[in-house]
Order: C-alpha cells, then structure tokens, then sequence
C-alpha cells in the first residue's frame, strides 16, 4: 500500500514522511499490519539498519512476523493490540541507550500513541520518524470528557465514553498523541450534520 | 520591562576573579521565585552611562529571601564586571530585571547532563537545586584549569553525582566518557567557553544524539571596540557608540526605544535590521545564521559592532 497524501491543514496536524535508514544504529520500530510494508522498504533501501533493530508488530497479519524475520532483526515482538504494544515498547525505551533510533509506522492512532510515550520517557518528537501507512482513522480524545475514541471514520462521531456527537478536528496534542473532538451540537442541541467519512 | 530595587546583603570573594553577591527586597519583602538557568539583568549606572550585563542566578530557585550572582572580572571587558567588582558594596541599592530563564531544564527528559566550563557553572547552580527537589537523576560536570581558580566548588555540595575536572591537576573532562552508553531520554546542557560547547556538541552528533536534546548557553557581556557610528533610518538621527558601551546602551542613551531581553546575544530579541551597509559588521552574538551573518542586512545591537563608513539601521 502506497503512503497517503495527507492535505494541508492548520500546524497542529502531525505530516509524515518515507523512514529514512541511519544505517546500523541500535533502533527500535513498531509497525502495524500495514506498517510492516514500510519496515520492508526502509531494510530494502539499506538491509543493515535490521542490524540491531528490535520490532514490534501489532496485530500483524498472518504472515507478517515471518516477513519481518526474513529482514534479518536483532528480534522480533508480536503484540496484539496497542494496549499491549504500549509496555512493550516501554520496556524497550527503558533499557535503550541514546542515539537509538524509533521507527513507527501504520495508522495515525498506532503513530500518535506510541510517539506519545516515547516523548513521555524524554525522547524528542523530532527524534521520532513516523510514516504513515494503512488506514486514515484517527485516534480522538473528546475535550468534554477526556475519553479516548480509536479508530474513528467518520465526522461527527459519537464519543465512546460519554456519548457525545463531535466534530473531527485537525487539533492534534502530541502530549497524548491524540486528536481532539469538540461537541457539535453544543450551541443547537440535536442539530447535528450528517457524518461523513473523514478525509486524509 | 520589569525592574526591582534591591539591596546588596552580602559579597563574598569566591576566587582571586570571582565574587559573589545576595540582593535582597530592602523591606525583607519576597521576591518572585524563578526556574533554574534564570538570569537577571543589572543596571551598572557610571556617569551619564547605563550599563547592563545579565548574570545567571546562582541560589535557590524556590528562596524567595534573596538573589544571588557569582561575577568573573572581566578586565579586557568593557567595564561592566569592573564595576560590579570595585563599586558595588553591601548596604548599596541596585537595579535589577525579573529573573527570565533562556536555559530551562526540559523537564520530559529521563536524565539530565549538565556540563561547565570554568564561570559556566553559574546557571547549574539553581539548576541542580531544581534537579534535586524534583528527584530527577542528574551528573554535573565542572571542569576548571585549576582548584584555585574553580569559583565553583564552594558553591557546589558534595555528591557523587558531582564531578570535578581539574586540568592542572590531569585530570581533564573526557566527553566522549560523558556522553558514551547514557540511556534513552537524556539530554545534555553546556555553559562555558564556545569551544566547550562546540564539542559536546560534535560529540554528541557523533552518538547520534538528536540536536534537540542538546542544549547550551554562550552568554557573555559585550565586547568593548573601536568606536563607531550608525545613522537611525526614521529621523536620520546620529548615534556615536563609545569604545566601552555596546551599540544597544547607545541607542538607549540616545532616548531610542527598543526591545531587548538576555543583552548576551543568546535570545533575538533585539535584532534589528539594517537598511544600509557600508562596511563590515562584526557579529558578537549567538543568534543570527551563519548566512544571515554574511548578508549584513541584521544586527544584535546589544553584542555586535561595525567597522565602516555608513550602518543604517531600520528604528
């Protein structure tokens, strides 16, 4: 799958580009089933940044684990699901040494939260290479309740938490690595637009 | 801009070049607390002269009883730490900005490094103050050519996680032993001469640290020179800038308006742009590229000098 043309948007929205290797530095990456394609095409442009890399794949597909392994990485960490991924990777910024490198790539919410963390342990943002790949469903904090909404497709949408139509807005805080969803119809009660699918 | 009148309570030689001074509200009253790598800006009137150099505060950032600075004597300079060190005496009032921080810790980091050369070590000093209330790990590293001239030490606890590097004594800072095997999240801060700074810099691009977890701070006071003019677009106004006075104290003896903050270089807030140039600025600050540098269309008044015929500047 190639990568998504995101449109342009106000300086909140997080923009990603093509993984780029450091050669064979100590890294840590972690992919999503879709994600996995850009590991493949960062080990093809220079198969020695696998040299001392550690991959977790979140809910990968089938064959996924043994495509990573045929690159030839320090090791291999099958999670399944982000909550999961979450102290995994912990662990791993945990034990890591500086000038290690991280490499995340899929979805926007597997992005935003993993960066999240990782900036949370006192890595940089600009430190982190993202590539986005897959879906363009989004990861949505509601600024009403704070409950975090994965995955969501379309504009408005109902809050998971609270139950509150919000608008998909481009506000995006890398503190939680989250986008933001405002209330819709908090002026007109009931009025709310027809949902629509939310746009790269 | 913010200024308070404080007292001086208290000097104390700390080194044949380095003396330390506590200010204090005269009426025992607080002052406003600040963040450690804060400095102030004291105003040394002399004459029909102002001049103001920024001094990083040494003491605690959460005692609101007092502020404190460590001053090396610049005899080279353009007068500044002179006077700090020959007329100012306990008892004397003195006028001072609010503390503002152009070096705070990054508070997400997992581990702090604090590396100082020489008169460096004074923003560390209310930095690991900060460090140790909040229980963030953290090694400082001082070095300094010899124990005698190290103004540092007597402010510094003794920890083992405070090192000191003597080079008289052989035993010099090896950044590469520093930086080498830190762990993910750790972020560097250097204060002392360029060259320091420069190469834990280098050093750390070399571990392939991020440049954002890299941090320093160069500010010095300005550096005296020839004299020289410049001409105020606006009114057309001449101002003569004098050997021992930076081209900012000139504008602001001349009754001009502008802004300023760290008056080292470091913070941009004064650059100004020139409108015409004939000769050769010569760039004294931290702030402007090294191509904005070579097209001399801006200038750090409160570090930077000219040698030529004609600077305009766009006030």
């Amino acid at each position: 799958m190639s990568m998504t043309e995101f449109s342009p948007s106000i300086e909140s929205r997080p923009t990603y580009a093509p993984l780029t290797s450091h050669g064979a530095a100590p890294a840590i990456m972690v992919a999503d089933a879709a994600g996995a394609a850009a590991l493949a095409d960062l080990a093809a442009s220079d198969s020695s940044v696998m040299d001392k890399a550690h991959v977790v794949l979140v809910a990968p597909t089938a064959e996924g684990p043994s495509q990573i392994q045929s690159l030839r990485p320090l090791a291999v960490h099958v999670t399944p699901d982000l909550d999961a991924a979450g102290p995994m990777l912990k662990q791993l910024l945990g034990t890591a040494r500086m000038g290690t490198q991280l490499f995340l790539a899929g979805s926007e919410g597997l992005m935003g939260h993993m960066s999240a963390l990782a900036t949370a342990e006192g890595l940089p943002l600009d430190a982190i290479q993202m590539e986005h790949r897959g879906t363009i469903a989004r990861r949505m904090q509601c600024v009403h309740c704070k409950g975090i909404t994965d995955n969501v497709t379309t504009d408005p949408f109902t809050c998971s938490h609270c139950g509150l139509t919000l608008f998909v807005r481009d506000h995006f805080s890398r503190r939680l690595g989250a986008f933001q969803g405002v209330c819709v119809d908090a002026e007109t009660p009931g009025v709310v637009p027809d949902s629509v699918e939310i746009r790269p | 801009m913010n200024k308070l009148t404080l007292k001086v309570t208290e000097t104390q030689q700390l080194s044949p070049l380095v003396k330390r001074f506590r200010f204090e509200h005269p009426d025992g009253s607080a002052l406003p607390l600040f963040s450690g790598g804060a400095h102030i800006t004291v105003e040394m009137p002399e004459g029909e002269l102002i001049r103001r150099n920024s001094y990083s505060l040494v003491s605690d950032p959460y005692d609101g009883s007092g502020y404190e600075i460590a001053v090396r004597r610049e005899d080279t300079g353009r007068g500044g730490s002179r006077y700090m060190h020959e007329k100012v005496n306990e008892g004397d009032l003195i006028t001072v900005s609010a503390p503002k921080n152009l070096f705070q810790l990054d508070l997400r980091a997992k581990k702090h490094i604090l590396i100082a050369g020489g008169i460096g070590i004074t923003p560390f000093l209310s930095q690991l103050r900060q460090l140790d209330l909040a229980q963030a790990p953290f090694e400082l590293h001082y070095a300094a050519r010899s124990r005698k001239e190290a103004a540092g030490l007597a402010m510094l606890p003794e920890a083992a996680h405070i090192h000191i590097h003597i080079s008289e004594e052989g035993k010099r800072m090896d950044l590469g032993e520093i930086l080498d095997g830190q762990p993910l999240g750790t972020h560097v801060y250097t204060c002392g001469p360029d060259g320091l700074i420069k190469a834990v810099a280098d050093q750390a691009a070399r571990l392939n640290w991020p440049t954002s977890s890299v941090h320093s701070e160069a500010f010095t006071a300005p550096p005296p020179g020839e004299p020289f003019e410049v001409t105020i677009a606006s009114t057309g106004q001449k101002v003569r800038v004098k050997a021992d006075q930076s081209l900012l104290e000139a504008l602001e003896a001349a009754g001009i308006e502008i802004d300023y903050s760290c008056r080292g270089g470091a913070c941009g807030r004064c650059e100004t742009s020139v409108t015409s140039c004939e000769g050769r600025i010569l760039h004294h600050d931290h702030w402007l590229s090294d191509d904005e540098r070579a097209e001399q269309t801006k200038i750090m008044p409160c570090m930077s000098r000219f040698k030529g015929t004609r600077l305009e500047l766009d006030l």
